[in-house]
């Protein structure tokens, strides 16, 4: 099978790319500044909802119910989809996701396409397969634009380029689109504002991704803010549309759930300034022709999973990242993946569905622990157990390893207490590796240890040898 | 042969699905409120604090006497009395070049929800198709008191899914530079509101 583009290719383990994340002052001050207003701002917006708790349980248990029934609300979506005019298409993985949209691409001779922000799309690499197909897709999300232009990769789920400044954001606009711009916000929005507009009025060929589909009524639901996504979704002939199965709700009554959830829990409004609701197509208006590709790509692989299968339920909104305190100094871009922080390190790996591969197996061990992602998650997510029923994944998975190795053997030297004098006396020669009392780099198999973590240089005299000395009596 | 690809795709996902055997849910419990104060005084409140213009109005023509703009759209089957003089009113059929032209558009809506400050259009009576209110830089609607729902859940109820539906909640807005929240990115830069009392 080919590779899960779920994460990128080449990417270090976490706690390496952590490491160099950590020395990036500029990064760190961008993202505490951004994390920090929009935690403040997430409290207040939800605290004038005296049922959040309420929503929340009724947000579980509706995905619940969906991630149960699963196999018959797709087929029924399918038939209200195709009754309605729109056509349905199954994908197993990412490639043959990335050919079908390809194939539509060609059908309607298109060379450039418009996008609304997706993730989905992002999780299967969609843009780099139509680039290689010779379609250029055209990012119109302006955080995705910034990330886009600046051929970089996105840090975050709902603002991508929130490890960006102005000074940044103003670099990469006046270089690729050969403006001059201040940095002020409202002048780099206004230069979005103007490179994309033609483009909407002219491009014929639009793909989305989808933030709800409506089992019952077959209605597809984005949620945004600027208005790019109603330029993609009603202005071109045609439009695909590419979401993972997981993404239904059974009746549109259930939607009232997430429209109340999502808003306060992502950008931290009582509503997202635009919400646009289809159901096939509508003669006269919109797009003509529409398509809708429900992509699997290890879903149901994690659907197996009793513990894990949960991760199925997030609804995208990046709450989990804002709180986290492993996100806030790290980033995003140290997960490796198009899934960030907390969510990403149990939807990744299980996305990738693969714990002897390094990168993905280092991510459940992205977290301190805190929980502070599941007290937000709106749909009440336990993030923190699955980290660690994932964790336990990986070291079934990588079997007699350096770790279990140094733990047989530490439970040797704990069996006699002459032989844990004897390595107490020889650990304090780790002193010599110390400096400031830290010690980052032991050799191995410590190194396996401070590849993540550093550790406190052992004291001089162990307590042993202390009480020995001052308290023995002969 | 795509066709038979895209079944065997199908099948396979739906048997991986059913081999998962997840067991079945709890039934839902909404615990959470199905209804809201509501009211013009609440909605007109919420809207105004996305820096939307609103106003409390009891005679539509004569509010729209200082509507600003030479070219707005207005769709076929507004009220003839809102079409007031002095306004070079454009109607259907409009091309994309034209509506991007237009200065401001004219529209009813279908429901408003007074918890949020949202207007709802799902292209019936006086809100023509979804372009009409994109393009134009200016958007004026005009929201009657009785079709105020309290609550999203009551909104919900009062509208068609299958109709297209768009949900505006205050001019386009972007948060993306800084979180920084600056309007009018791509959708109309100036939402004006009109409740009619």
């Amino acid at each position: 099978m080919a590779r899960n583009p779920v994460t990128w290719l080449g990417s270090p383990t976490f706690p390496k790319a952590a490491r160099v994340a950590l020395n990036d002052t500029q990064l760190r001050q961008n993202l505490r500044k951004a994390t920090g207003t929009i935690r403040g701002r997430r409290a207040a917006a939800v605290a004038e909802m005296d049922d959040w708790e309420q929503l929340r349980v009724a947000g579980e248990q509706v995905k619940d119910d969906v991630l149960a029934r699963l196999d018959t609300l797709l087929v029924q979506l399918e038939e209200s989809v195709t009754a309605r005019g729109g056509t349905v298409h199954w994908a197993r993985d990412a490639e043959e996701a990335n050919r079908i949209v390809l194939d539509l691409c060609r059908a309607e001779n298109a060379t450039e396409v418009v996008k609304v922000k997706s993730m989905a799309t992002a999780e299967i690499g969609l843009n780099e397969a139509l680039e290689a197909g010779g379609v250029h897709a055209v990012e119109t999300d302006l955080a995705e634009l910034i990330v886009q232009l600046g051929d970089d990769r996105p840090s975050h789920i709902l603002v991508p380029a929130i490890h960006r400044n102005r000074a940044e954001i103003r670099e990469i606009f006046q270089r690729r689109m050969g403006v001059e711009v201040s940095d002020e916000p409202a002048d780099l929005a206004e230069a979005a504002r103007t490179y994309l507009r033609e483009k909407f009025l002219t491009t014929k060929v639009a793909i989305s991704g989808a933030n709800f589909a409506v089992a019952d009524s077959g209605s597809i639901v984005v949620l945004e803010s600027e208005g790019n996504g109603r330029m993609c979704l009603t202005l071109p002939d045609t439009l695909i549309t590419v979401m993972g199965i997981e993404k239904l709700v059974p009746t549109w009554q259930d939607l009232e759930v997430f429209l109340q959830l999502l808003p306060r829990s992502s950008t931290a409004e009582r509503m997202n300034p635009y919400t646009s609701v289809w159901t096939g197509v509508t003669p006269g208006d919109g797009p003509q022709r529409f398509h809708l590709v429900l992509i699997d790509n290890g879903r149901t692989a994690t659907l197996q999973d009793s513990v894990g299968r949960q991760a199925l339920r997030c609804i995208r909104c990046s709450a989990c990242l804002n709180v986290c305190p492993v996100y806030e100094r790290t980033g995003g871009q140290s997960y490796g993946s198009v899934y960030p922080g907390p969510i990403g390190a149990i939807l990744t790996p299980q996305l990738v569905g693969d714990m002897h591969d390094p990168q993905a197996a280092s991510l459940p061990f992205a977290s301190s622990l805190c929980g502070a992602c599941f007290e937000v998650c709106p749909v009440r997510i336990d993030i923190p157990s699955v980290l660690t029923h994932l964790r336990a994944e990986v070291v079934e998975a990588k079997g007699r390893t350096a770790e279990s190795v140094a733990m047989a053997a530490a439970a040797w030297v704990f069996g006699s207490a002459s032989r844990y004098e004897k390595a107490q006396k020889a650990g304090a020669l780790a002193r010599f590796l110390a400096r400031d009392g830290r010690i980052t780099s032991l050799p191995w198999p410590g190194s396996k240890w401070t590849s993540s973590r550093d550790v406190p240089a052992p004291p001089a005299q162990s307590f042993r040898a202390w009480w020995k000395e001052n308290r023995c009596q002969k | 042969m795509p066709e038979v690809a895209g079944t065997a795709a199908r099948e396979e996902i739906l048997r991986r699905i059913r081999d998962a055997r997840v067991p079945a849910a709890a039934p839902v419990v909404r615990g959470y409120h199905r209804e809201g104060p509501g009211g013009v005084e609440l909605f007109a409140e919420r809207v105004a604090d996305y820096r939307a213009v609103v106003r409390v109005v009891t005679d539509v023509p004569e509010a729209l006497s200082s509507l600003r703009g030479k070219d707005v759209v207005a769709p076929d089957d507004v009220p003839d009395e809102w079409l007031v003089d002095g306004v070079g009113w454009l109607r259907e059929p409009l091309s994309i070049g034209e509506l991007d032209r237009a200065d401001g558009v004219l529209t009813g809506c279908a429901v408003a929800i007074a918890d949020t400050g949202t207007i709802v259009l799902d292209g019936g009576v006086a809100q023509g198709r979804r372009a009409l209110t994109l393009l134009p830089d200016y958007h004026v609607c005009v929201v009657r008191a009785d079709q105020i729902a309290g609550s999203v859940p009551e909104a919900l109820a009062r509208l068609q899914p299958t109709r297209p539906l768009t949900f505006i909640s205050g001019p386009s807005a972007t948060s993306d530079i800084e979180l920084n929240r600056v309007e009018g990115v791509h959708g109309p830069r100036v939402l004006e509101v009109l409740i009619v009392t």
